[in-house]
């Protein structure tokens, strides 16, 4: 039984009265393809943040592959190979797609020491492959503030990509996207290599299926189940908790497994 | 496509970043203008007299010091208020390294430097710290000390007269009489600050400012301490500025404490503002630019100067944002996009 | 120790006279920041309008000049803060730069329009009758005027306070320093608050400016000094906090004075070095609020 990659115990945030993330217990193993779910204002989010870094718990502790790193600041963290998307995208707007990809590529190639420019061929060599992944090479030289939404959050999955990721939080990176961006966002999670651990939250429950070989329901910060995504499907829990927000139709009628084409 | 296609030029050059695509296509054209300027900068003092030799010397030194200033305002996000305390600190300390130790003037220079960079370490991380509008008000802050320092240390820096009988630069024992000679000392040296500056700011260091300058938060997610990046580059600026301080003493041969002080700073940063932040080429021009108005017109107007430059200041502001940079950026952006 | 404390006495009321100024202009400029994202960098050249307003009503002569002064001094505060205000409306999201270069060019200009209209001397002011002699204060002879002056200071913390923290104007101060956006979602139109903000912050500003017409005179650069002197005091205090800006105002007023008397060669680097201390402890300043970062 190897380690866990990311484990959580006990962790909890709260702003004020309200308790975001409750008490969250959670391993996640190397390798693994795990989606977090649950109805908006769940805590997903809040839970990634912890995680990352960029918001401290309230409780609990956060190790990553058997360390614990609950005080660690952000970059420490980043640069123990934790990388995430982030629900509303975060780009460097005023600069290109490249330019993008390259900041968080060049981080792996020693080169961010270097004045001289041609050192960063090997990052660059790196970005270019990564845009060409998430099919964005034609809008390499493409300032972000002139990219689509969809556009936008595929060039995040790159920016997250250039990190060398052990660990990938993917919060909701489908959003905005049309179906067949999706697809190929899917595609290209599905062939990321085993060394890279995914964490994905995402509302479009054929993305989930499709990639998760496991699956957390978070409920008013609290996590209500965590089992394969059969046992989750079939689980009167999660149902509840997703009939009470009303939010039921999208278990309801995805009784097998669901159908995604992948072009 | 992207195969084929060269890498794109990361603002390297200094080209405001949003145009990397139709700034290729100018390439050819900018390199030949900078051509025509070296050649130009170069013969000045055979055809423009000693006086006028000495205004663009001046010109010169002031676009270092606003490039220096530019690594911070434009490319790092840091806007300071008193960077004048770096040239200034540079410049006495070249004129004192000269009287009491060696006019030579490469080592004049880099002591500035040296402690222009020194003086900017040891106080700028407390600015840098705090960041936000704190970073305004420390450095503006820090700016005023030196300032009073220079003028209440009279036995060293002498006081409210200047410290003046700074000899002329020397080069390999030589002094340089001519103001030829000193132009091109200086010519050379503020090439050479321009080059490392521009080398600084293209290079993945200087991406990592941008992004800084761009998104901080997303920054540390993709692991930068944008702490030690923002540090470093006030150390350079502040190195930077010391050289051009270095410079101005060897030149005029007496430092002021108005060198250190508020309106020294605020004239540069009008140059930077002016020219365009974050292009490099667009405050230097702007410098150069400020410094003639003020030589030129400074007289005329019965030292009220300063009425000027806040009137100048009030109207930057609402009509030229982003500077003549700017306008250029404009320009460029309305040709037609090929695609990339 | 008594004995160390009767030869600075002198020393330590200066220091309370000019905490006293320093917190009526400092309050002024912290509450617009905190409140209205407003850095003014322009509050030492308002400062400096009063002083030459004491200086052209010879409030020196007579109580009717003192207070005149002080009225008018009143009135063109609240009209420049409007007027600032209308300024920096189109500024509002822009980088916090442009604010800084718009009001630092404010201040060149009205420095430069002072020295034009009252020359380069150095003008000097005395205390209105009845309170330009000296009274005696545990031995030694203090001026009547400077008393006052720490009087004033400390009724006006007072004021400031009770009004921030017993009013409900007060009570809207404070939910706007803490959250910006609670103002307009309370339905309040956020633009008369800012104007009446600003215009509050900047005739603090000319009214400290006559307030210290007898103790300092009026000179061009007076403002730069006066600016640093509040804008330190606000860093140290946090921005947005009135407790920051009474307790800042405070030391840097001992700094100022005992600090000079004591060891007159180093006084700049005492005024950084307190500074520096405060910040190496708290970043943010010691009273630092929710709003600090922008
Ligand atoms: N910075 C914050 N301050 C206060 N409340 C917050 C903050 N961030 C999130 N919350 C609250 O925490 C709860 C969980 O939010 P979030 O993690 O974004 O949910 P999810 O991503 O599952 O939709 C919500 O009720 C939200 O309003
Ligand atoms: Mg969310």
């Amino acid at each position: 039984m190897t380690a866990p990659l990311l484990s959580l115990s006990g962790v909890s945030r709260s702003f004020g009265a309200l308790t975001a993330v409750d008490d969250v217990t959670l391993d996640v193993p190397p390798g693994a393809r795990h989606a977090l779910i649950g109805p908006n204002g769940a805590g997903k989010s809040t839970l990634f943040k912890l995680v990352t870094g960029s918001m401290r718990v309230s409780a609990g502790t956060v190790a990553l592959a058997g360390d614990d790193v609950t005080r660690l600041p952000e970059p420490q963290r980043a640069r123990r190979g934790i990388s995430q998307t982030l629900q509303h995208s975060s780009l460097f707007l005023g600069q290109t797609v490249e330019q993008n990809v390259l900041l968080a590529a060049q981080r792996q190639y020693r080169s961010r020491h270097s004045l001289v420019p041609r050192r960063q061929a090997a990052a660059r060599a790196r970005a270019r492959e990564l845009l060409t992944d998430v099919g964005l090479a034609a809008r390499a030289g493409t300032p972000v503030a002139a990219l689509s939404h969809g556009e936008r959050r595929q060039l995040e999955v790159a920016v997250a990509l250039a990190c060398e990721p052990r660990l990938l939080l993917l919060d909701e990176p489908a959003a905005g996207m049309s179906p067949a961006e999706s697809a190929r966002l899917v595609a290209l999670l599905q062939a990321l290599p085993e060394s890279v651990t995914v964490v994905i939250v995402e509302h479009d429950l054929d993305v989930v299926f499709a990639l998760a070989t496991s699956v957390t329901v978070l409920h008013l910060g609290r996590v209500l189940l965590t089992g394969s995504p059969d046992e989750v499907r079939a689980s009167a829990a999660v149902q509840e908790a997703y009939l009470g927000t009303g939010r039921g139709a999208l278990f309801l009628d995805g009784t097998g497994p669901a159908h995604l084409e992948v072009s | 496509m992207s195969v084929e296609s060269p890498p794109v030029v990361s603002t390297a050059d200094g080209a405001p970043d949003t145009t990397a695509t139709p700034w290729r296509r100018n390439r050819r054209l900018t390199v030949v203008l900078g051509l025509v300027l070296l050649a130009v900068l170069a013969v000045v003092p055979l055809f423009v007299d000693p006086f006028g030799t000495n205004t663009v010397s001046r010109m010169l030194v002031f676009a270092l010091f606003a490039m220096s200033l530019d690594l911070l305002v434009g490319l790092t996000g840091l806007p300071s208020l008193g960077h004048a305390a770096w040239f200034g600190i540079g410049a006495y300390t070249a004129g004192l390294v000269a009287i009491h130790w060696s006019a030579e003037g490469l080592v004049t220079v880099l002591a500035a430097a040296v402690a222009g960079a020194v003086a900017a370490a040891a106080t700028g991380w407390l600015a840098v710290r705090s960041g936000g509008v704190f970073f305004l008000m420390l450095t503006l802050a820090i700016g005023e000390l030196v300032h009073q320092l220079a003028q209440s240390l009279s036995s060293v820096t002498g006081g409210s007269n200047g410290l003046f009988g700074i000899p002329s630069i020397r080069i390999a024992g030589t002094p340089l009489t001519l103001a030829g000679y000193v132009y091109w000392f200086v010519l050379a040296v503020v090439l050479l600050g321009a080059l490392a500056l521009w080398l600084v700011a293209s290079s993945p260091f200087g991406g990592v400012l941008r992004g800084i300058r761009d998104n901080e938060a997303r920054m540390r997610s993709l692991g930068y301490s944008p702490f030690r990046y923002k540090y470093a580059a006030f150390a350079i600026a502040g190195g930077f500025a010391g050289l051009a301080g270095g410079l101005f003493a060897g030149l005029v041969r007496i430092v002021n404490p108005s060198d250190t002080g508020f309106t020294t700073s605020a004239l540069l940063l009008l140059a930077v503002v002016l020219g365009g932040a974050g292009t490099l080429w667009g405050p230097a021009l702007g410098a150069a630019l400020v410094v003639l108005v003020r030589d030129t017109f400074g007289p005329t107007l019965d030292g009220h100067g300063p009425l000027l430059l806040g009137l100048v200041f009030i109207a930057a502001v609402y009509v030229l944002p982003r500077g003549f940079a700017g306008l250029a950026g404009l320009r460029r952006r309305r040709t037609p996009r090929s695609p990339a | 120790m008594l004995g160390w404390f009767d030869a600075n006495l002198v020393s330590i009321l200066n220091g309370f006279a000019i905490g006293a100024l320093l917190f009526v202009l400092a309050v002024g400029l912290s509450i617009v920041f905190g409140m209205m994202d407003v850095l003014n960098l322009a509050h030492g050249a308002f400062f400096l309008v009063g002083s030459y307003l004491a200086v052209s009503f010879v409030a020196g002569d007579s109580w009717g000049g003192f207070l005149t002064a002080l009225g008018v001094a009143a009135v063109v505060g609240l009209l420049a803060g409007a007027v600032l205000s209308g300024m920096t409306e189109p500024l509002a999201r822009r980088p916090i730069l442009d604010q800084a270069l718009l009001t630092l060019g404010i201040s060149l200009v009205v420095a430069e329009v002072l020295s034009i209209v009252y020359g380069n001397d150095v003008r000097s002011v005395s205390p209105p009758p009845g309170l330009d002699g000296s009274v005696d204060v545990a031995g030694s002879a203090y001026p009547t005027y400077r008393l006052m002056l720490i009087g004033v200071g400390l009724v006006l913390a007072l004021v400031v306070w009770l009004v921030v923290e017993r009013t409900s104007v007060g009570a809207l101060v404070r939910a706007s320093v803490a959250d910006r956006e609670m103002v307009s979602a309370m339905g309040i139109d956020n633009r008369k608050v800012k104007v009446a903000v600003l215009g509050i912050g900047s005739m603090l500003a000319t009214v400290a400016g006559v307030l210290a017409a007898p103790v300092y005179g009026a000179r061009p650069g007076l403002d730069e000094t006066i600016l640093l002197l509040a804008l330190v005091v606000v860093v140290i205090g946090g921005l947005g906090s009135i407790r920051g800006a009474l307790i800042g105002a405070l030391v840097i007023g001992q700094v100022e004075s005992l600090g000079r008397a004591l060891l007159p060669d180093l006084a700049s680097f005492i005024l950084f070095g307190t500074l520096a201390l405060v910040l190496i402890v708290r970043p943010r300043g010691l009273f630092a609020g929710k709003v600090a970062h922008s």
